[in-house]
């Protein structure tokens, strides 16, 4: 049987990783080469890797940067961030990333997925949609790590990801983020339930018991968590025998 | 040292399994040249992307005709991950039908989802159930874990040339053999220990 994924999310910005809250007030929180290797001893599921300034300083990914950590990294490795075209993800899967993450790109231009779909395939295209609330109730993407309104519905823009091929996506509360005050549920479920590719909850995980909701009322395939990891005793691992405790099969 | 040459054609995850070559004490080279694939005594054919695709990057570099010279004519081991397994087929029916490299009998079609909450792609960690004693799985327990992300998988004409099932929409092929052909369907360089078990095994056949 296929086994839930607990993935740690690395947000690299400048020299380092950093963690905010509602996609600010940013904390550094380390290197990213210490914590890949960190994560490497400790086995985890797989890893995302986002560089949160590329898009809005407008330069590509640091490829020579995913190229040294990747080197290190002997788990899956989605990364994202400034990817803008065909040629820098072939680029970044050549220097050993597995997957990569589009964010803005996508929703400025969703044929760029087909594009990066129909030349690498579906499985290593996971589109990253960060969204907020609206008063409706409903959710609007943000794109520029949350910092520009794009006017577009979360769930129409996801399930149009899944019809232009993406494989996964990469789903992030933004005013959740950082607050450790659980999932968006809510948002969750509602992508989950629009579309067949799998969703990657993400944004506000506080404790286990968190994942437990996302997976259970969120429909969620995977669980993606920073601060928890950053700024408290709680580890990837514990989470998976929490999630084996409460009856999802996680791998050991 | 195992002289491990990795096919560079233009597709794939190149790096990462040279990486895991090297952890496994093998000497990688990363290369689309007949002279590398020429020296070299294993062969793994990596790949991340389309069938068409990866078909028409093989043949635009000859690389059919030099892997059909070593694998079938001298009998060096070949490894097929992912892309590079299913390219062992006879052909793949991903976006049209396209033929394959031929080494192992069998055509590559979508998976079909077979329950109610079973998504695709097939992303993520699931186990392996090994059919017989196969000696690139030694010293793996079986049940263990491994890395999958795809969305296609290989059918086998021929019921001996599966190695291994993965329990996943009905189940599918995870591992093929022939001779010295090998392919996974899961990534053995993601894999952590047990991939590199395997690798490891794969260096020593």
């Amino acid at each position: 049987m296929l086994k839930i994924r607990v993935m740690p999310t690395l947000l690299h910005r400048d020299v380092g990783l950093v963690k905010g809250i509602g996609f600010d007030s940013w904390r550094r929180v380390g290197s990213a080469m210490q914590a890949i290797k960190v994560y490497n001893m400790r086995e985890v599921d797989e890893l995302v890797f986002l560089d949160i300034s590329a898009t809005r300083e407008g330069r590509p990914p640091d490829f020579a940067l995913v190229d040294e950590l990747a080197d290190e990294c002997f788990m899956p490795l989605t990364v994202g961030g400034g990817v803008r075209s065909a040629d820098d993800v072939r680029e970044l899967l050549r220097v050993g990333a597995d997957k990569v993450a589009v964010n803005t790109a996508a929703a400025e231009n969703p044929r760029l997925v087909r594009e990066i779909a129909d030349r690498f395939g579906s499985q290593c295209v996971v589109v990253s949609i960060d969204a907020r609330k609206r008063g409706d109730g409903g959710y609007e993407v943000f794109t520029h790590s949350g910092a520009v309104a794009t006017g577009k519905d979360a769930l129409v823009a996801a399930v149009e990801a899944e019809g232009c091929g993406a494989g996964e996506i990469l789903l992030t509360s933004v005013e959740r983020d950082g607050t450790m005050s659980g999932y968006d549920l809510a948002l969750t479920r509602m992508v989950s339930e629009s579309v067949s590719i799998p969703v990657i909850a993400s944004g506000g995980c506080g404790c286990y018991e968190d994942m437990v909701r996302v997976l259970e009322e969120g429909k969620a395939s995977a669980v993606a968590a920073a601060s928890i990891f950053h700024f408290t005793q709680q580890t990837p691992l514990e989470a998976k025998r929490h999630l084996r405790e409460k009856g999802f099969e996680v791998r050991f | 040292m195992n002289r491990v040459a990795i096919v560079d054609y233009g597709m794939g995850n190149l790096d990462s399994v040279a990486r895991a070559v090297e952890e496994c004490g093998g000497d990688p080279v990363v290369t689309d040249r007949a002279a590398d694939l020429e020296t070299a005594n294993r062969i793994i054919l990596p790949g991340v992307g389309a069938f068409p695709e990866g078909m028409r990057n093989i043949r635009f570099r000859s690389l059919d005709r030099i892997l059909r010279e070593q694998v079938a004519d001298k009998g060096i081991p070949l490894l097929g991950i992912c892309l590079g397994m299913q390219l062992l087929a006879s052909r793949g029916l991903e976006g049209g039908e396209t033929e394959g490299l031929g080494f192992i009998d069998g055509e590559v079609r979508r998976l079909v989802p077979g329950g109610e909450d079973v998504r695709i792609p097939h992303v993520g960690w699931n186990e392996v159930v090994v059919e017989g004693d196969p000696p690139l799985f030694r010293g793996i327990q079986p049940g263990k874990d491994f890395y999958f992300v795809h969305s296609y998988h290989f059918c086998c004409t021929r019921r001996e040339d599966v190695l291994a099932r993965t329990p996943y929409c009905g189940g599918f092929v995870a591992a093929v053999g022939r001779g010295p052909v090998f392919g996974v369907q899961f990534h053995p360089e993601k894999s952590q220990r047990t991939g590199f078990r395997l690798l490891r095994n794969f260096l020593g056949l």
